[in-house]
């Protein structure tokens, strides 16, 4: 067993792990972060993708000792103040998903390319989630959701450049 | 047309026909979903599953002594521990009376059919100690030859189950002058080998795997009064059912929940092994316990879909007027038959017809046992197999005669004004508008200027040629009227379930017997009873996927829950109306007769006197002042049974860019026109579409599940089984025309399966169309750059015809020609001299 310490999605945790103990499995297992989903065996559906130190990786091809001393956000910590982050709102609105099975890591995913390219075409913005597999949607309304989301953080981060994160987003109602 | 209709148009905004974001998005994009695999229950177990690594053999002995040992392990279940309480895999669908059907057993006890069967079940405290021990029990197995070719196993020589004496399973007809509904066959074949046209082909339908995104779960807790299973699947009723049918635990001690399930496509409305086994195992430990699978086992032991080869013959009249289909199927079931098994090519049997005005059918399947995972229904089951092959056959009607492909369907398809029409298969169509969808898509499509561009392209020898594909497909959905089901002998009905409580604050709970995953069912039924009871979408709330709670219902497959399962909710509605004018007549001092429900309100007429629905369930809770003889409650239940299928039809126009240097295909546009009748929710309805499409366009392009000579999966994951990625799609143009249905109250159709039966033949017909001139007349899916090259090379069909002159691939002489690229299959008439 081995000790490791992280942060995730804010709080900070220490925990003894197995060696080959996955982050997924240590996130889902150890910590009931079960937002974080696995849908494969051999890192090609991006099912599990988390945030490591803000750069998205699949979680299920990190070891947690690996993660020791890092930072992780899931899809549990992307909402801030009860406010969902726009790309949630906008995978929402576009009827991004079905199942929702796919979601977690393909919003986790969709941030990622959205921080490296906050303005992306829509080839950018295929190939940026080509490693995100969705059985579900065929991906039309997946693209659309990006665009509308790159489209709502640019202008809400020139209105607000302190608040880009959660600005113009607003809570879903069930 | 119906009470809503009329109601709606009155009301401000009606729900239905509105685009509402759904319900079910909140939890899903905040990781608050409640998959089975996130239950941890105290005490908890979790299992792994020993698999056979071997097609088909016996077991001769298991040691599992080693793996008892192993830390945290708490027992190790065979086959033979648990074999007279582990029930049994069931077939609810013999579709013959002598249908060959091979006992289903969830862990094997002697005999294995195919590669991933469960041997044997290790229960430990972790995951990891679960599988690591699976490691150490020791099987031996005496391998036996093991079947694996669908034609070879017709011939007998090596039997998947040495038991039964043949690998054929069945053999199911429908013959059109049998049964009244057509000519003869063989009368219109011969005539037209005389004096028209007759066109031969045989077509591949690939194995496929439905690979749904969740993989599989199972948590049984035995502990409680009731026996509770949380399980990833489509069908709960129908496995609570079968697990009381085939274990003997008694049904009213079996409750199955369905939680959230993350996509099925057909793939999950299997009752599986892996359940009975996770049930057995438990209920022998006395402890909850957890069978979540891999992707891999996933890929392995889930039910695969289509895998079938097709024989059509489809004579013609010179003018084009087509006169007879004959239709010889050969389906594939793998190593047992599943709950729907040998049904879903016979599902088929009614479609391949299609929207054309034959005189003549003849339609008979033979369903073959082999050593391969079984074979069940994948969205569509049996009707994008039979599109596939009359749209791909249409196609080849027109190259013969030298139309062009629309123009040869219009002249066959039945039109707007012969509705309702009873096909040459015995299906009364009761609305569709052919020409409509058509000429919609065609202007959406640009499919004049894609021809001339097509031209154009042919004309300068463009090495990259433009083919333009087109399915006019339709479907039956609805599944289905119990006395249809019986008359095929189908093991159960198809009607649905519905409950309406109202609740004293005014709220809505609707129980519906439907099992959504995915589809938005808990948004789309808000929609439709805020509509029927006049209350506000949000105050209603949709339950389902539990039998404690809903407790009858025949769940979700067949695009049946909108047209069945809806159907049932309006019918609760309306007794819920009729209960409540009663009392809302008896507050307003008014007669029965007298009383008027529009938008939510109870009125009376030529008054302004009125109370709300609210206000009546109130004063129903109360019991204060209710008539005399009339139950405190409003509640009701509604159980509707479909008086035939629904039948969406649509116009779908695919144009692919072939590279002939290479093979390479790129979609350059997609539209399509859907009639699937009333629409409730378009963004739901776009959804389904452009996930159904994208289904069927990985048929035809990238998705087979293929074996090694050893019965070994060889695209057991998903680096082999390749799903397309967003980067290998396109985003698509929708639309719809609209021709309520008749046989439905809300005039629905169904949508489910509609994307993935029609687009699969458009990609390839476009394929084909592109290369067409260059002597291919087909290209066999999934059409890989490799295959679509070959056919280029080979300048003839890969699987029919016989040999052709084919044009040249390059110019003679021309500076890119390779001479060191001549396929070793390439054959003598192609160019590569
Ligand atoms: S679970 Fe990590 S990529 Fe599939
Ligand atoms: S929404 Fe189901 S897999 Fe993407």
């Amino acid at each position: 067993m081995t000790r490791i310490t992280m942060t995730v999605d804010g709080v900070s945790y220490s925990d003894e792990v197995e060696p080959r103990t996955l982050l997924v499995q240590y996130l889902r297992e150890s910590l009931g972060k079960t937002g974080t989903v696995i849908g494969c065996d051999t890192s090609n559906c991006g099912a599990c993708t988390v945030h490591l130190d803000g750069t998205s990786v699949k979680s299920c091809n990190v070891l947690a000792v690996q993660a020791d001393g890092h930072e992780v956000t899931t899809i549990e910590g992307l909402a801030e103040n009860g406010e969902l982050h726009p790309v949630q709102q906008a995978f929402h609105e576009c009827h991004a998903l079905q199942c929702g099975y796919c979601t977690p890591g393909m919003i986790m995913q969709a941030c990622d390319v959205l921080k490296n390219n906050p303005d992306p075409s829509e080839q950018e913005i295929r190939e940026g989630l080509e490693g995100n597999l969705c059985r579900c949607t065929g991906y039309h309304n997946i693209v659309k959701a990006v665009q509308q989301a790159a489209g709502a953080m640019s202008s809400s981060s020139a209105s607000s450049a302190s608040s880009a994160g959660s600005a113009g987003s607003q809570a879903v109602s069930s | 047309m119906t009470i809503t209709e009329d109601r709606a148009a009155d009301a401000a905004t009606p729900e239905i026909g509105r685009a509402r974001t759904r319900k079910e998005d909140a939890r899903l994009i905040t990781g608050r979903t409640r998959w089975t695999d996130n239950i941890q229950l105290p005490g908890m177990l979790h299992l792994a599953m020993v698999r056979s690594p071997f097609a088909h053999a016996t077991i001769t002995a298991i040691n599992t002594d080693e793996a008892r040992k192993a830390p945290g392990v708490v027992g190790v279940v065979t086959g033979a521990d648990i074999k007279d309480v582990q029930g049994a895999v069931a077939n609810a669908w013999p579709i013959t009376a002598d249908q060959k059907t091979p006992d289903h057993l969830p862990v094997v006890v002697e005999h294995v059919a195919c590669a991933g069967e469960i041997v044997a079940v290790v229960a430990a405290r972790t995951a990891a100690e679960a599988r690591d021990a699976a490691e150490l029990v020791d099987v031996d197995y005496d391998e036996l030859p093991a079947v694996l070719d669908l034609k070879e196993a017709v011939k007998d020589e090596v039997l998947a189950h040495p038991a039964l004496g043949t690998n054929t399973s069945a053999v199911w007809t429908l013959d059109s002058a049998a049964q009244g509904s057509g000519t003869d066959v063989e009368d219109e074949i011969a005539a037209a080998r005389s004096d028209g046209v007759v066109i031969e082909r045989e077509f591949r339908q690939q194995r496929l795997i439905p690979a749904f995104m969740e993989p599989r779960s199972t948590v049984c807790d035995p502990t409680g009064e009731q026996m509770t299973v949380w399980t990833s699947t489509q069908v709960p009723h129908i496995l609570r059912f079968l697990v009381a049918a085939t274990t003997g635990i008694p049904e009213s001690k079996v409750r199955i929940i369905a939680p959230d399930v993350g996509g099925g496509f057909g793939g999950k409305l299997q009752t599986t092994p892996e359940e009975f086994a996770t049930i057995a195992v438990a209920r022998r430990l006395g402890k909850p316990c957890k069978y979540t699978e891999t992707r891999s086992e996933s890929l392995l032991s889930g039910h695969h879909g289509r895998d079938q080869w097709q024989k059509l013959t489809l004579s013609a009249r010179k003018d084009g007027t087509v006169t007879g289909l004959k239709v010889e199927l050969l389906a594939d079931l793998g190593a047992y038959i599943g709950v729907v098994g040998g049904g879903v090519p016979v599902l088929g049997a009614w479609m391949f017809n299609s929207i054309y005005k034959f005189a003549a059918y003849h339609f008979t399947v033979r369903t073959m046992l082999t050593n391969k995972t079984w074979v069940d229904a994948y969205r569509g089951a049996g009707r994008p197999e039979a599109t596939f092959a009359i749209e791909r056959m249409m196609d080849e009607l027109a190259a013969e005669l030298g139309r062009d492909p629309l123009e040869v369907r219009e002249q066959n398809w039945i039109t707007h004004d012969e509705f309702p029409f009873t096909s040459v298969a015995g299906m009364t169509y009761d609305t569709g508008n052919y020409e409509a969808a058509t000429a919609k898509a065609k202007a959406l499509f640009g499919y004049d200027e894609l021809r001339a561009e097509q031209r154009r392209r042919r004309e300068s020898k463009d090495p990259v040629q433009l083919g333009i594909g087109i399915s006019t497909f339709t479907e039956m959905c609805g599944l289905a009227p119990s006395r249809i089901l019986g008359t095929l002998n189908y093991g159960a009905g198809g009607w649905e379930s519905a409950s309406i409580r109202m609740l004293a604050t005014g709220k809505v709970e609707v129980l519906t017997g439907v099992s959504p995953h995915g589809q938005g069912h808990e948004t789309a039924w808000s929609q439709i009873v805020a509509d029927r009871l006049g209350v506000p979408f949000e105050d209603v709330e949709v339950l389902h996927g539990d039998t404690q709670i809903s407790s009858k219902g025949m769940d979700t497959y067949g695009s049946r829950s909108l047209v069945v399962g809806a159907e049932a909710v309006v019918r609760a509605a309306d007794k819920v109306i009729d209960k409540a004018k009663v009392v809302a007549a008896h507050l307003l001092e008014a007669s029965v007769d007298d009383i008027e429900f529009t938008a939510g309100k109870f009125g009376v007429k030529g008054t302004d006197k009125g109370v709300t629905m609210p206000e009546v369930a109130l004063a129903t809770w109360t019991g204060h002042n209710l008539p005399d003889g009339v139950e405190p409650s409003l509640d009701a239940d509604a159980t509707f049974d479909p008086e035939n299928f629904s039948f969406p039809h649509g116009t779908h126009l695919c144009a692919m860019e072939v590279d002939t240097e290479t093979g390479a295909t790129s979609m350059r546009k997609y539209v399509c026109v859907d009639d699937i009748g009333t629409i409730i929710n378009p963004l739901i309805v776009e959804g389904q579409v452009h996930g159904g499409l994208v289904q069927g366009i990985a048929q035809a392009l990238w998705e087979g599940a293929e074996y090694d000579d050893q019965g070994t999966l060889v695209t057991g994951s998903f680096v082999d089984y390749t799903l397309p990625t967003s980067a290998d799609t396109i985003s698509f143009v929708t639309d719809h025309t609209t021709s309520p249905s008749t046989y439905t109250a809300l005039g629905t159709k169904g949508v489910g399966e509609a994307g993935a039966i029609a687009s699969t033949p458009a990609v390839v017909n476009a394929i084909v169309d592109a290369v067409r001139p260059l002597g291919v007349d087909d290209v066999v899916m999934p059409c890989t750059p490799e295959r679509v090259w070959k056919a280029i090379q080979a300048g003839r069909a890969v699987s029919t015809e016989g040999d052709r002159d084919a044009q040249p691939h390059f110019d003679e002489g021309a500076p890119n020609q390779d001479p060191g690229a001549a396929s070793p299959e390439s054959t003598s008439d192609g160019s590569q001299s």
